[in-house]
């Protein structure tokens, strides 16, 4: 764009020259015809709700941020009351503000993104209020077994309000104040606090009578249309009511906040008439009953003790049998005590006569009998064992020599051996003793002959003891025939023997 | 006794039924004595009376309450919601 100094511009081109309502009045156009109907997921934040009813707030994500405008007329259907930090699906069309040059989103229909987003809510809600303590059991104040006035706050129309004074009228009809109040949508909740604050603002002086206990009542429906009573301002009214309080919203699956800070929760709207009154007939009965009880009782007092009083009367002894009793028992007395005395002297008299009889004879008599009898028994005893003794002993005797005899040197010469005697009746036990011509008598088996000694002796070192080396030249004597070293042979086999067994004779006698 | 430190007329019902069951089993146990008795007999036949009087009072009254411009209770009007 070029100028010349004075006015004159020069045209770029043949572009159209708006007016700036006319370029805004476009550019709503546009945005109208292109948003006409969009659906936006977003945060709610600075939700203000002004007094014309109208609702302002932004509708924002992480990145960017639109105005919302929600008019009275949707705003006060909404199923719940919009606040900030919550996730919404609004229904609705962009338009602009060309007044400041702005645009926002008017919506025309606006819900919870999910029921997880209002659950959240209400848990979030529900640890705030129960970490102030207004869930305390201890702040439960007991609900009057009889009021007097009943004051309920619910919806004057509809089933509710219907089963609530049919149950109250079955059981036992009473004054009751309905509060009437919307329980959904836009402002319930506001009313429903005011309906509670207000309720225990009566003070019975101005022509109204103070209820004695309050319901506050809705009938089913979905967590939306319950929202009102999950209300901080509904819970804070109920908590702060200093007249006990029935809740009694939806059905018995659905919990609201109110629930929890109410005095009682009943299940449902007739479930909180029955808990308000007891059943009138039962207490006529138990009435009837006790006045029954109580008339027939004022005879009794008076015949329990006449009845009383004839027993005792009765029970009382007569000064005679009194006498009587006593005197019997003087005289049995009398008749026992010498008696008694005689018992005494018996059991002394048998005592010591128990004690003599230990002191006789009988006890050294009885020592001296035992002491015999066993002298008996040891005498008894005596005689087979010296018997079996001396059994003994000759059984050895015999058996010794019995030895002897088989072991004697006659029976030596039974086998075949001679004894050598010189002529001076000696034994002749060493050959070397004897001399060539020395005669010799030879002993055996059966008789002894003269025999003369041949030539020298042949040394026999074995037999040292010397008789055998007699024996041995008696025998080569005796036996030319056998040569030199079977005669040998034949000394040694018997030679030892006579002289071991000399030894053997010696230790058995 | 603490029932009779309570006027009957300013007891509630389940007051004055309890103060009641209490005369007649003191009654019915015999250890009152006689004196007392005729005392408790008349207590008990008030309580009765007065029991009896706040059962067949009962009637039913529904009324709608009338909201003022301040918000607090105005008045009541009957209610029918038939």
């Amino acid at each position: 764009m070029t100028t010349d100094g004075w006015g004159t511009t020069s045209s770029t081109g043949n572009a159209h020259e708006y007016t700036v309502s006319e370029i805004s009045g476009a550019l709503k156009r546009s945005v109208e015809d292109l948003f006409g109907n969009v659906r936006v997921r977003a945060e709610l934040s600075g939700v203000k709700r002004a007094a014309s009813g109208h609702v302002y707030f932004s509708l924002k994500d992480d990145k960017a941020v639109i105005d919302g405008v929600c008019w009275r007329g949707v705003a006060s259907h909404l199923s719940f009351v919009p606040e900030d930090g919550l996730e919404v699906i609004c229904t609705g069309k962009l338009t602009t503000y060309p007044a400041r040059s702005k645009y926002q989103m008017v919506v025309e229909q606006m819900e919870p993104a999910g029921a997880g987003a209002l659950m959240a809510l209400l848990e979030e809600r529900k640890k705030k209020l129960a970490a102030e303590g207004l869930f305390d059991p201890a702040r439960k104040k007991p609900i009057p077994y009889l009021p007097s006035v009943i004051g309920v706050v619910t919806s004057p129309t509809g089933a509710v309000i219907r089963d609530i004074l049919h149950r109250l009228g079955d059981r036992f009809p009473r004054h009751v104040l309905v509060w009437p109040v919307l329980v959904q949508g836009q402002g319930a909740a506001e009313q429903i606090a005011n309906a509670i604050a207000g309720f225990n603002a009566i003070d019975g002086q101005g022509g109204l009578p103070r209820p004695d206990v309050l319901i506050v009542a809705r009938g089913g429906g979905s967590i939306e249309d319950l929202w009102s009573f999950n209300e901080e301002i509904v819970v804070r009214a109920a908590a702060d009511s200093a007249i006990p309080l029935i809740s009694a919203v939806g059905h018995e699956t659905d919990t609201t906040l109110i629930d929890y800070v109410s005095d009682l929760r009943a299940p449902t709207p007739t479930g909180a008439a029955e808990k308000a009154v007891p059943v009138r007939s039962e207490l006529e009965a138990t009435l009837y009953d006790l006045s029954k009880r109580l008339t027939l009782s004022k005879g009794r007092v008076i015949a329990d003790r006449r009845d009383r009083l004839t027993a005792l009367g009765r029970a009382l002894p007569k000064p005679r049998d009194l006498l009587g009793l006593s005197s019997q028992k003087l005289d049995d007395l009398s008749d026992r005590l010498p008696r008694s005395l005689m018992a005494v002297v018996q059991t002394k008299t048998g005592r010591l006569n128990r004690l003599i009889g230990g002191l006789g004879t009988g006890q050294l008599r009885q020592g001296l009998q035992y002491r015999q009898e066993r002298l008996k028994q040891q005498s008894a005893r005596l005689q087979p064992a010296y018997a079996r003794r001396l059994t003994i002993l000759s059984d050895r005797l015999t058996a010794a020599g019995r030895m002897l005899d088989t072991l004697s040197y006659e029976r030596v010469l039974d086998r075949g051996f001679a004894v050598v005697t010189n002529t001076n009746g000696d034994l002749v036990t060493v050959g070397a003793s004897l001399q060539a011509g020395e005669q010799v008598q030879v002993r055996f088996k059966d008789t002894a002959r003269a025999m003369i000694v041949g030539g020298a002796g042949t040394d026999n070192k074995p037999d040292q003891d010397g008789a055998p080396g007699m024996t041995a030249s008696v025998s080569m004597q005796k036996d030319k025939k056998s040569t030199k070293t079977s005669g040998t042979k034949s000394v040694k086999k018997a030679g030892p023997k006579p002289a071991k067994d000399d030894g053997r004779q010696g230790r058995l006698l | 006794m603490n029932d009779k430190s309570k006027p009957i007329s300013e007891m509630s019902f389940e007051e004055a039924m309890a103060a009641l069951e209490q005369v007649v089993s003191r009654l019915e146990s015999g250890n009152a004595a006689l004196e007392d008795s005729i005392d408790l007999y008349t207590y008990g036949t008030e309580l009765k009376a007065y029991c009896e009087t706040k059962l067949r009072d009962a009637q039913a009254k529904i009324e709608k309450i009338t909201v003022g411009a301040d918000g607090q209770a105005s008045g009541a009007t009957p209610l029918d919601v038939e």
